[in-house]
Order: C-alpha cells, then structure tokens, then sequence
C-alpha cells in the first residue's frame, strides 16, 4: 500500500496554487544492487490532477524525476475555492494512489 | 460466395481499423508516451514528439533551473511560459533517456510546472513548450557537483 500524498492546493486572486509530494522510490533501472544486478525500474509513469471529474493537469514522469516526487502546477480558469482537487498517480508496476484535498 | 466472403472480409477489416484507431485516440491521451521516455537523446524525443527539426528559441520560455547543483539525485527545474501551451516537457541532455518530464495542460491550467529531477552529470537542460501547434524551446546548463544516478 502506498503512502498517502502531500497536496496543498490554496486560491489566491483566482488561480490556484498548487503542490504534491509523492511518496515514491522512483528507482531508475540503471543501479546496481549488492549482488551485482541491476535493482529494475519503478517509478510512478502518471499523474493526473481532477476537478469535478475533469483532468485539469496531466503529468508523465520518467525515472529521470527524483526520489519523492515534487509537482508544482497553477490552475487559472474554472476552479474555486472550495472545489475537490482529486489527484492519482500510477507507477510502471501498476500500483496506484488517490488522495483528495479541498481548495482553500 | 467467394465474392460475398471476400466483401465480408473487407469489411470486417475496415471496421476493425476503424476501431483501433479510435482506441489509439483516447488511449494516447491518457498513457505514458514510452517511446519519448525510452528515447536516449534530445533529437529523438524532439521526433517522438512530432516537432520537424530541433524546436525554436523562444524568451517566452522561461526555464527555470539552478547554475550549480552541489547534488544531483535533486534538482529543481521549473517551465513557464506566456505562449498558449498546451504540452510541456523537461529534458536533461546527458541522462540516459533525456526525456524527465512531460505535463499535459488542459483548459484550467496555467502553463507552468515544476519539479525535481536527477541528473548524472554537468549537463544542458531544455524545456520545451508546444503551442499553437508548434515546439518551442529553451536551454540551461546546470553544473553537478554530486551525480544522481550512480551506485
């Protein structure tokens, strides 16, 4: 089970403002363990932000985005104060997360 | 009968077609583009992405990144713009895939997104921003002190 997101989403003069941490290990398929294989690729491939049911930010991570993701993304027409801003991302093994927070 | 078969046959396979590229539209939308992220170079996201030839400078694309960054598992990278973009990404010249990040902006969102990435070493940085149809860019160089995607 995934660790729940970090997500502040706050309007000020009619955009809002808003930022994610995931909790993710992001591994890029490129290391090596201690036994000298390669550790294989997982990371969230991604994420798509909701209001009222409709995409309004899309992002497509690679393993190139750090451990953790951070996004940061402003939303400028048809979202207030108040409005669900429903977040899911999706990693390369098919796992996913939702979490939901209120625009304040 | 042959004759009817074979109409049978043609038109099955015109529907079929019909299908699947209607299942390719809605698919794209909303799948991770593998062949950009799996493209090594900038010239060949450029041509995943459609764009003919390496896209335009533009100062109306802000790129937002660090001159050091003392690690490199770590760095902030940001793209604005004032054009009226709809797709934007962010590319690290000297990765092993240089694509990092893509956003897809819909109606609601401004265009500007931030993130993190890691880079293996000194490298340029690009932001790409699609408006109106068209690729626009611009660049950075970002000096490492601690590569990010080593052991």
């Amino acid at each position: 089970m995934a660790s729940p997101m970090r997500i502040r989403a706050t309007e000020k003069d009619g955009e809002v403002d808003v930022k994610v941490l995931m909790r993710h290990i992001m591994e890029t398929g490129q290391r090596k363990g201690g036994d000298g294989k390669p550790i294989p690729a997982w990371y969230i491939e991604t994420v798509d932000a909701q209001v009222g049911g409709i995409t309004v930010f899309l992002a497509q991570l690679g393993p190139a985005v750090s451990k953790d993701p951070f996004l940061h993304f402003k939303l400028n027409k048809g979202v207030n104060k108040g409005d669900e801003l429903t977040i899911t991302w999706k990693d390369n093994k098919g796992e996913s997360r939702t979490d939901t927070t209120e625009i304040k | 009968m042959n004759e009817q078969r074979r109409t049978l046959m043609q038109l099955t396979a015109l529907v079929g077609l019909m299908a699947s590229s209607g299942l390719m539209t809605t698919a794209e939308a909303a799948a991770w583009n593998e062949a950009a992220f799996k493209a090594k170079t900038i010239d060949d996201v450029v041509k995943v992405f459609g764009a003919s030839g390496m896209p335009e400078r533009s100062d109306a694309v802000n790129l937002r990144a660090p001159d050091i960054a003392e690690n490199g598992a770590v760095v902030p990278v940001g793209v604005e713009t004032t054009l009226n973009a709809t797709q934007m990404a962010i590319l690290v010249e000297k990765n092993p895939s240089a694509l990092a990040a893509m956003f897809e902006l819909s109606e609601g969102a401004a265009p500007f997104a931030s993130t993190r990435v890691k880079m293996g070493q000194t490298s340029d940085i690009y932001a790409l921003v699609k408006a109106d149809g068209k690729w626009f860019m611009a660049s950075k160089e970002v000096k490492v002190t601690l590569g990010g995607c080593g052991g």
